[in-house]
């Protein structure tokens, strides 16, 4: 799985991208959020509250409930601020 | 549809544009929006970071959602990132179709959307500090408008 970080998020944690290869057992992105926290102050101080954080899944805004599979790329940010 | 979506570090010519948006289309009005970085006080600079593949994904899908809603000739949505100063372009959405109604209406939906949807994080220098720009809930509200 590919992660990527923007914004804030891309600081906190220290890097822009990374594979990752998650617990067969998480099923969707909230699961890979709980994985997350337990990685590291970086990932702590992002994913102990993930409400002002937003997610796509292979390019594509989504909610926390989507499925995720091993081949997906999962890109963490901050709420757009464009235009 | 003829479409043109670009991101860029470099400026951009308005008039330019508008003139080769309209090119091989029979375009009775044309409808365009430039935002530009706001000069306020203590701002020296601007940083836009972007998910490079993502926001042309999702400014084609706007842009698709858009041409659903009203029948447009030509689309141009342009948006620059990297360093930029007070008073500097930032994006241009343009709109070509045949009567004012459309192009005034799908212009204003597509900065409305770019502002919500397309990837892209506005970092300011105050004073020699850096800060994340916070999303507006005001730009949320324009966006929802277009649902009801």
């Amino acid at each position: 799985m590919t992660l990527l970080y923007f914004a804030w998020v891309r600081q906190k944690i220290g890097k822009s991208e990374e594979i990752l290869a998650p617990p067969a057992a998480i099923a969707d992105v909230a699961g890979l959020v709980a994985h997350l926290k337990t990685m590291g102050a970086g990932y702590d101080a992002d994913f102990a509250d993930p409400a002002p954080l937003r997610v796509a899944v292979n390019k594509r805004h989504c909610g926390f409930d989507t499925p995720i599979a091993a081949d997906d790329e999962v890109a963490f940010f901050p709420p757009v601020t464009g235009g | 549809m003829k479409t043109r979506i670009k991101i860029q570090t470099e400026d951009f010519d308005v008039g330019a544009e508008l003139e080769a948006l309209t090119q091989g289309t029979d375009a009775g009005a044309v409808c365009s929006f430039t935002g530009h970085v706001r000069k306020e006080g203590d701002l020296t600079a601007l940083t836009l970071e972007h998910y490079p593949r993502m926001t042309e994904e999702e400014i084609q899908r706007l842009i698709g959602e858009a041409s659903r809603r009203w029948p447009i000739l030509a689309v141009t949505v342009l948006h620059r990132i990297g360093s930029l100063a007070p008073g500097a372009r930032i994006v241009l959405v343009a709109v070509a179709a045949s009567h004012r109604h459309v192009a005034f209406e799908a212009c204003e939906f597509l900065i409305d959307f770019l502002k919500t949807h397309a990837p892209f994080w506005k970092e300011e220098i105050r004073d020699g500090e850096r800060h994340w720009v916070s999303a507006r809930h005001s730009d949320e509200e324009a966006a929802s408008r277009w649902r009801k």
